[in-house]
């Protein structure tokens, strides 16, 4: 055992400043190694608080391993050495530097014991975050991610507020179960669900995620959103508002999936919608659920970061990512195709891939505490999502209409770090129980019954039928290059142009106000002068200043006297 | 681009095959709803080909409902990078406003 006291956020940390200052392969070793040292580290570590200190009359907790946080520990450790193998061919120092930061605060976050170490990260994730987005370095992402950035530190903001109010009434910080009672801890779980993208406040994932770049997307879409799922699951278990937000994140989001035509955007949404079960399952809270939730965030990350890839491999290679423009690219890209079917098989949850033996504990758990419409809803999104991220994304980047472009796979790297998500994606599938073990209750649940298989493969083959009627009767809608309003629609056109009518107004009028003003008090100074003018006298116009001065300084003189006498 | 290499789908039949493929899985899954006995643990998946039906409808009307909302939500795709021409114009407007009123002096 060595040094379990040094938190995992560390070696990354430290990791950033050396490749910073690094170059060519010596930096990519660096980048390799550091995920895998600070793997094997956190492996050697039993559970327990490691590290902890009294800030004036509050403990503090930076390092506090436990079943929750080690499962969403490994999963960040995985992802980030998938994440960087991907980007292994960069020659982007900010880039590198930035995911190697994010992936850090990742980490500190998830093993933040108190509320203040918790809000530390949640502020770094958003500062290390963004810079993944301004590294497109296009005038887009650069306001894409201007918004990114506003509307995480708001929701930093309000988690330091939350803290603050919840130190005051508990007189304590440390970040365990908080439930829905006082102001303090609401606000806790609004800047939760902010970073969980809950309904209406979601958007800032669709703006932002499809304009980062390639290998950054990877990193966004593995970190923030399960940051948020963990600390709901620590803090909000059992909270039955989640189970109806989720059911909401669940369905809504795969209608604008089908009509989106940038497929990052598609995934950007369907990332949404498998959040939204995960919220279902912290909602719900029996055991089962938790497991379900935990379970499917761990799988989620791997197959939504290897969709996101695949998507990132087709944009790299192509240039291109919207559908309209793609098609056609399994002729000369095959590999990728492959690896994009993998990981839209495991999305919609086919038995045999990951997202089968996760998803399904969720929706066995709705069922068996009686949420029969929730049920009903996750079973829609099951199917929806199949659709969309199932055969949309695979369908039209890789098949559908020839669109002539014949990229060819891309770099190898990119298809190493692919592949390795692609065998965990089936390897889970096949082998669920060693991600069970690592789960934080034993429920002895077994996904491959005759019951669950058959429905769940019903359920995707007909959508796959619905799929194929509706595109050979014409009805599916095509893609089209548009963009599609969303809720961000209200705070970068409605807000600003309400805003730039009443500022007009408001100037209008006090231009109006002034002018009215001054010509009134023209008219009265030419009104006093005129007369004093005909006098010729005292106070008139051309009467010289001196006279003036010498006045003011008689009256002053006076008052003096006056003071005097008194 | 004349001489390329055939693919798998630029030959119909191979597309024909996948989709009677799908067809096959389909109709078998029906079958196997009689044979395969399941555990019930709401009665709504006792009605004769939930799944299949739910999840065909289910399709069926999320596409649906998808193409309507396009009615309402699409614009064209650089929306929110132009500006409208006559916020353009308005904005053209007030500046020679702004300039011709003296408002300091």
């Amino acid at each position: 055992m060595w040094m379990i006291e040094i938190p995992p956020f560390v070696p990354f940390f430290i990791g950033a400043l050396i490749i910073a200052f690094t170059r060519g392969s010596l930096r990519g070793v660096l980048m390799v190694a550091v995920p895998i040292i600070s793997a094997l580290h956190l492996w050697m570590v039993p559970e327990g608080i490691h590290l902890q200190f009294t800030f004036f009359d509050y403990q503090l907790m930076p390092y506090r391993v436990d079943k929750l946080s080690i499962m969403f520990g490994y999963v960040f450790h995985i992802a980030a050495l998938i994440g960087i193998i991907y980007s292994l061919h960069l020659r982007d120092t900010m880039q590198q530097v930035a995911a190697m930061l994010y992936a850090g605060s990742a980490l500190g976050a998830v093993f933040a014991g108190d509320l203040l170490t918790l809000f530390v990260f949640w502020e770094l994730l958003a500062f290390t975050s963004v810079l993944l987005i301004w590294a497109r370095r296009t005038q887009r992402a650069y306001m894409a991610g201007m918004r990114y950035l506003i509307i995480q530190v708001l929701s930093g903001v309000i988690l330091l507020a939350g803290t603050l109010l919840y130190a005051g009434k508990h007189h304590t910080l440390a970040f365990g179960y908080i439930g829905l009672d006082g102001v303090g801890s609401w606000l806790i779980f609004i800047a939760f669900g902010i970073k969980c993208a809950f309904p209406f406040a979601h958007n800032w994932l669709t703006d932002a995620y499809p304009e980062a770049t390639v290998t950054g997307t990877v990193f966004l879409s593995v970190f923030t959103t399960k940051i948020a799922v963990y600390a709901l699951a620590r803090a909000y278990p059992g909270t039955e508002l989640l189970v109806y937000i989720g059911a909401a994140m669940t369905c809504f989001p795969i209608f604008f999936a089908v009509i989106e035509n940038d497929l990052r955007r598609v995934l950007a949404y369907s990332l949404i919608n498998q959040v939204g079960f995960m919220v279902v399952g912290v909602g719900i809270g029996t055991a089962l659920a938790i497991n379900g939730a935990v379970s499917h965030a761990f799988n989620d990350v791997i197959f939504k970061g290897l969709l996101f890839m695949s998507m990132g491999a087709v944009l790299h290679m192509t240039g291109k990512i919207n559908g309209s423009e793609l098609g056609g690219l399994y002729k000369t890209m095959p590999k990728t195709t492959i690896f994009c079917i993998v990981g839209a098989a495991s999305i919609s949850a086919f038995p045999l891939f990951s997202g089968f033996v996760s998803k399904s504990m969720v929706m066995s758990a709705a069922l068996s505490e009686g949420y029969d419409w929730v049920w009903l809803m996750l079973l829609f999104a099951s199917a929806g999502v199949f659709h969309h991220a199932g055969i949309k994304i695979p369908y039209f980047a890789f098949f559908a209409h020839d669109s002539g472009i014949r990229a060819t796979d891309p770099p190898k790297n990119m298809l190493l770090a692919m592949a390795i998500a692609a065998c965990l994606c089936i390897a889970i599938g096949i082998y669920p129980q060693a991600l069970y073990a690592l789960l934080p209750y034993d429920t002895g649940y077994t996904p491959y019954d005759a019951t669950h298989v058959l429905a769940q493969t019903q359920l995707l083959f007909f959508s796959a039928l619905a799929f194929v009627w509706l595109n050979l009767r014409g009805m599916y809608p095509p893609e089209l290059k548009s963009t599609n309003l969303d809720v961000d629609w209200l705070y970068r056109r409605l807000l600003p142009g309400v805003l730039q009518k009443s500022f007009a107004a408001i100037w209008q009028f006090d231009n109006a106000f002034r002018q009215a003003f001054m010509i009134k008090l023209s008219l009265c100074f030419t009104y006093i002068a005129r007369k004093n003018n005909r006098l010729n006298g005292l106070l008139s116009r051309n009467y010289p200043i001196g006279s003036m001065a010498m006045w003011v300084a008689l009256v002053l003189a006076t008052y003096l006297l006056l003071s005097f006498i008194k | 681009m004349k001489h390329e290499h055939k693919h798998l789908f630029d030959n119909p039949n191979n597309i024909k095959r996948v989709l009677h493929i799908l067809y096959g899985c389909c109709a078998l899954l029906v079958v196997l709803d009689f044979v395969i006995h399941r555990h019930i643990s709401h009665q709504w998946e006792n009605l004769w080909g939930f799944y299949p039906l739910y999840g065909f409808v289910g399709c069926v009307v999320l596409v649906i409902v998808a193409t309507w909302m396009r009615k309402f939500l699409m614009r064209a795709e650089d929306y929110y990078e132009k500006q409208e021409p006559d916020k353009a114009n308005e904005e053209n407007k007030m500046m020679t406003k702004v300039g011709s009123n003296h408002v300091d002096d």
